[in-house]
């Protein structure tokens, strides 16, 4: 359940790369990390998933050391933050949630200038930013400017700049928000290869199948605290049951359906086009709803996702 | 090393110099526009010195003795443009940083802190003062507007007072909401580089304003200047460097502090 590849070996404390004990961060009056408790050992996979709003990018930021923590306990590469803010971020990589790039730098420059901020010599940094810029898949667009470059090539760019010091540990607040289908999977792909060095990633996302293709394990997170954890498919073991009945309906329609259903499946979840109805066997579902005169526009039979323990957990759509 | 002791722990990596890099490698492709900047000054001393300053004749210098007035009003422009272009490096360039462009996120979330951001921009502002200011020196020389080898301190002089108000702009640009406080900065350094005995003796003024005017940091910054190019030094100069050393130092802790609370929220 852990996710520590056997490669790393037993799990001992000093492999915990992030603790963090009852970590809270407020903004004023506003309380938007309230007490988190996570563990991250090296080599993991881990996931941070929760709605707008839910905290992530603010925990995210404090294990960066790049946000002061309000209260709570945080320890990351073994360090506190507050006392080895530089010596923690230089083993670092961070992808932030906006870009940051160096508007008034070409794309090679980025990766150069970003590379000396970390105390490589001029001769590394021009080798690394050439093999960062393949990796990017860049390399023609090595000496334009950052600015006309897509937003998806921005991404790239950004991700490979924060690979430039060779970290151990790599934060990515929603990396691959804005790539288009192939570029998310050219990325995860990466990541994997990232992960099998023995590169630790902490991921936040809101897409439920990247979260459930990277990540050994997750929280999910809800207006500031944490309401599950585990392993992708503990968790939907846990909050789901194994198949999803899909019913669509014409709009606004489905309300009326709930009542003819809802003894059929474990759970039945109304969401603006169509009803979801928990079960073990979704066909057997599907077969005596249809007896009981139920004529659906559509329907599908699918195996639960963290999408469904997203729905559960954090209540976005639930009806009772 | 010193350093590490006044500047809160952690916002400070020692690594500066790759801050200063950056700006030498933005500004390598508009180098043009930043040799630009030796000439502003140099058109005062034309159109002042040697255009004005033919009716006006001759000053009584430092020293008692009589000086031209171009050579009376030159270390007055030195100063100025030391601190003219410290404060627009500082204020309107760390502002536009800060507030538009994502630079200093970018740079803090490596080894990077709001110490070394805000050494590093300063002193690419002081290499940048530091051309201009040897520039106008060699045309002062050039001119015979200088009487004196002290002059030759007049450049690191340039220097420190650039430096004073850097740190004492970066501090403020801190404090600043909008474009509209800019103007409350032109209304502090207007005054200052017309009265402060830039361009007429401080003997011109009644008591009160003449002790007004001796508390601005320019005037500091200009009789420093005007006793090293005419060589009337006496220890009376070092309450000017001290001035500058005073700002330097607390305008550089209240930046680097605002700095590490805007930046690292
Ligand atoms: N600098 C800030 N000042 C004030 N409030 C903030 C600040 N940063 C975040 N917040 C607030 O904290 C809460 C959590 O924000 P955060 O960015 O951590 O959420 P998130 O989970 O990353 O959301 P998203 O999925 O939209 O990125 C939000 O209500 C946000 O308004
Ligand atoms: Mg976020």
């Amino acid at each position: 359940m852990s996710g520590v590849p056997a490669t790393v070996g037993s799990v001992s404390d000093d492999a915990v790369l992030v603790q963090a004990d009852g970590l809270v961060k407020r903004f004023g009056d506003f309380e938007a990390v309230r007490g988190v408790d996570v563990k991250v050992r090296r080599g993991e996979a881990f996931g941070f998933l929760g709605p707008n709003g839910a905290g992530k990018s603010s925990t995210m930021r404090m294990i960066a050391c790049t946000s002061p923590r309000t209260a709570g306990e945080l320890r990351v590469l073994g360090l506190d933050p507050d006392r080895h803010g530089p010596r923690i971020r230089g083993r670092l990589g961070v992808v932030p949630q906006q870009d940051n790039l160096d508007n008034e730098l070409t794309v090679r420059q980025n990766l150069q200038v970003y590379g000396r901020y970390f105390g490589l010599s001029r001769h590394q940094v021009r080798a690394r930013a050439t093999e960062l810029l393949e990796f990017a898949q860049l390399s023609d667009r090595a000496d334009d400017q950052v600015e006309p470059l897509s937003g998806g090539m921005k991404r790239r760019l950004t991700i490979a700049r924060s690979l430039v010091n060779e970290p151990e540990l790599l934060l990515l607040d929603e990396p691959t928000t804005g790539l288009d289908p192939q570029a998310r999977h050219l990325l995860w792909d990466k990541l994997f290869r990232l992960k099998q060095q023995g590169v630790t990633l902490i991921v936040t996302t809101h897409y439920m199948d990247e979260a459930e293709q990277l990540c050994d394990r997750l929280v999910v997170m809800d207006g500031g605290r944490i309401v599950a954890e585990g392993s992708p498919a503990a968790l939907i073991a846990e909050h789901s049951s194994r198949e999803v009945l899909e019913l669509r309906f014409p709009i606004d329609q489905q309300h009326h359906h709930v009542p003819l259903v809802e003894d059929l499946a474990e759970r039945v979840e109304v969401l603006p086009d169509r009803l979801l109805l928990y079960a073990t066997n979704g066909e057997a579902v599907l077969a005596a709803a249809t007896r009981r005169g139920m004529r659906p526009t559509s329907s599908l039979v699918r195996r639960a996702t963290l999408e469904d323990v997203f729905l559960r957990l954090t209540g976005r759509t639930l009806v009772d | 090393m010193t350093v590490l002791r006044i500047v809160p722990m952690g916002s400070y990596a020692g690594r500066a110099r790759a801050v200063i890099e950056r700006s030498a490698l933005v500004n390598r492709r508009n180098w043009l526009l930043v040799v630009s900047g030796v000439f502003e000054p140099l058109f005062y001393l034309f159109a002042l010195g040697i255009g004005f300053g033919g009716i006006v004749g001759t000053l009584t210098g430092p020293d008692g003795s009589p000086i031209s007035y171009a050579a009376y009003v030159a270390p007055g422009l030195l100063a100025a443009s030391a601190m003219n272009g410290a404060i627009h490096d500082s204020t309107f360039n760390i502002f536009l940083k800060l507030k538009y462009a994502k630079v200093y996120d970018a740079m803090l979330a490596t080894p990077l802190g709001p110490t070394d951001v805000a050494l590093g921009e300063t002193s690419w502002s002081l290499i940048r003062g530091g051309i201009y200011a040897a520039g106008f020196l060699a045309v002062m020389a050039a001119l015979g507007l200088i009487s004196s080898p002290w002059a030759l301190l007049a450049l690191p002089a340039a220097l420190l007072v650039a430096f004073g108000f850097a740190a004492v702009g970066m501090g403020a640009a801190t404090l600043m909401r909008s474009w509209q406080d800019f103007d409350l900065i032109l209304l502090v350094q207007m005054p200052m580089f017309l009265f402060s005995t830039t361009f007429f003796p401080i003997t011109v003024y009644p008591e009160p304003i003449r002790i007004a005017v001796e508390c601005f940091p320019l005037y500091h910054g200009i009789e420093l200047m005007r006793a090293l190019t005419s060589g009337a030094v006496t220890w009376g100069i070092l309450g000017h460097v001290a001035y500058f050393a005073i700002m330097v130092a607390a305008g550089g802790w209240f930046a680097a502090r605002r700095l590490g609370t805007l930046l690292l929220t």
